[in-house]
């Protein structure tokens, strides 16, 4: 058994190294290079630049757009997710819903640069009812939709996992017991799914936290996102230091995150 | 089951027609003959002879499935050893902190991770290209295997291996004959997974690629900040076709595989 044992753990070193060289590595490298200035000398300048009043109310728009974002997905893809449940076969029903998340985003994105472009069909649509064309593009609203477009896959698959594993006779229960549909929803069935929801922000939040190809295609550059932000500092402006801090205040989020939803999933097993 | 209320099957409708439009649409004006997304002039394959006859954009179709395919391959070789090791591991807190350092690249955004490998390569002087890409591929793909892998390496009962042991296996014997058949399904998912997300990725690759190297996202990108381009609407014609055709693979797999689960083991 030792040297079963031995053997193993050789397997372990590549994976270990690997993880040493790609998560550990480039998170002290994004720390270092956050402390220096273009110069490559040692400084504090971008974290004060960060507290700046420009970098702070770009932080509170982008954690807005975030905000929204999420909460129109989960809005869409908790009743979706539900009534998917409720369908005959709705493994099949399902894969239908997550086969537009495997056409490459790209395409997604740009499909929508025609469709809310001067002559695209919505334009063309609203004209019917005697509305004048206007430039949908490069809108908060066009921002907000494509995003929430994008994620409404990711968002309804965890939550219809939980949905899915839900015990049925609960529900019975509660209704036995005298509580309305709502109430029932309200204090059994969303309590229960909670898990699913959080998951299904956490692939939400932190993604439309650091969007930059939305951003820079559908509302074009009027919306500056952490992670656009990211993007300029390094792909543009080259500053390597500005766009490190930026990130390590994404990758700060991110850590909270990760205790808040791991934590949850940890004590939902004691239950 | 209760049948769905009229306001229930309605939505559903809404949320699938409005999934599957902007899919459509593109798909449909790749057949246009007129230059635009707006106006359907006639129906016409030009724009499908484009992208045949545009070697630079075969090149970078051909880096595209290139790139997915070798990262497939190595991350699901570098997470199943990984996980097999984690699987191993008898200090419950090093195995935990294992587990989150794997949760990190999962959790982390493409900005951060593409923004913090090219800090990485600039450092060790990778030259920005094929290889880079390649290596992020696999190095955002590794924690996707293993969380595909871990649970079927759990749920493995250890007599199995005790069992092969007192049968006289030897110790490859029972990796390959014992532990691989087991957790096969784990592994396909997994590579299957990496696979998808290395097709899909564009910030990750949009950091680290360099110029003269491009995948098919990258490329998509620059053509859509240059404007509508129908032939990027016939390359989605193309995609969704092969998106397709996996899916039904992927299932005609799974139902063969799900025929005779025990007896696999074996094999």
């Amino acid at each position: 058994m030792t040297s079963m044992a031995i053997k193993t753990k050789s397997s372990l070193i590549i994976y270990v190294v690997w993880m040493v060289m790609f998560v550990i590595a480039p998170i002290i490298l994004v720390v270092y290079y956050s402390m220096l200035d273009l110069n490559g000398n040692f400084t504090l300048s971008n974290y004060a630049n960060f507290f700046s009043l420009a970098y702070l109310k770009m932080t509170l728009t982008s954690f807005w757009y975030a905000f929204l974002i999420t909460a129109f997905t989960l809005l869409v893809a908790y009743p979706t997710a539900y009534l998917l449940t409720k369908t005959k076969h709705k493994q099949l029903w399902l894969m239908l819903i997550i086969i537009p998340s495997w056409i490459n985003l790209l395409l997604k994105t740009y499909a929508f640069i025609g469709i809310f472009g001067l002559y695209g069909p919505i334009n063309a649509f609203l004209e019917v009812f005697g509305i004048e064309p206007t430039q949908i593009l490069f809108t908060d609203f066009s921002f907000i939709f494509v995003a929430v477009y994008i994620f409404i896959p990711f968002m309804i698959l965890p939550i219809f996992n939980s949905l899915d594993k839900l015990d049925k006779t609960l529900i019975y229960a509660a209704r036995d017991l005298g509580a309305s549909g709502w109430t029932t929803f309200r204090r059994v069935v969303f309590p229960l799914t909670i898990d699913g929801v959080k998951s299904g922000i956490q692939v939400t939040f932190i993604p439309a936290l650091s969007l930059f190809m939305i951003t820079r295609l559908i509302a074009g550059n009027k919306v500056i996102t952490l992670g656009t932000a990211i993007e300029q500092q390094f792909l543009v402006a080259q500053n390597w230091g500005m766009g490190s801090t930026i990130a390590v205040f994404l990758i700060l989020i991110m850590v909270i995150s990760m205790l808040f939803t791991g934590n949850k999933t940890r004590g939902g097993r004691v239950q | 089951m209760s049948k769905l209320s009229k306001t229930a099957r309605v939505y559903l409708a809404v949320v699938f027609v409005v999934l599957y439009a902007p899919i459509f649409y593109l798909i449909f004006y790749s057949f246009n003959s007129g230059g635009t997304m707006y106006t359907f002039e006639s129906f016409t394959w030009e724009h499908y002879a484009a992208v045949f006859e545009d070697t630079r954009l075969i090149v970078i179709l051909i880096n595209t499935v290139l790139v997915a395919l070798l990262s497939g391959l190595i991350s699901t070789i570098i997470g199943t050893l990984g996980a097999i090791g984690i699987v191993s591991l008898k200090n419950q807190k090093l195995r935990n902190t294992i587990l989150s350092l794997n949760n990190v690249l999962i959790v982390s955004p493409d900005v951060v991770i593409g923004a913090s490998f090219l800090i990485l390569f600039t450092i060790i002087g990778v030259k920005l290209g094929f290889a880079s890409v390649l290596v992020s591929h696999i190095a955002f793909s590794v924690p996707i295997v293993v969380l595909m892998v871990l649970p079927k390496l759990l749920e493995m009962n250890s007599s199995l291996i005790d069992a092969a042991h007192d049968l006289g296996a030897t110790k490859r014997d029972v990796l390959t004959r014992v532990v691989l058949p087991y957790i096969q399904p784990g592994i396909f998912a997994g590579f299957f997974l990496a696979l998808t997300y290395s097709l899909d990725d564009f910030a990750v690759t949009f950091f680290v690629t360099g110029n003269g190297f491009s995948t098919l996202s990258v490329e998509i990108y620059s053509m859509a900040r240059a404007g509508i381009s129908l032939t990027v609407n016939a390359i989605s014609g193309l995609v969704f076709l092969v998106t397709v055709l996996v899916v039904i693979g992927y299932y005609m797999i799974l139902r063969r595989s799900d025929k005779d689960p025990k007896t696999e083991v074996r094999a």
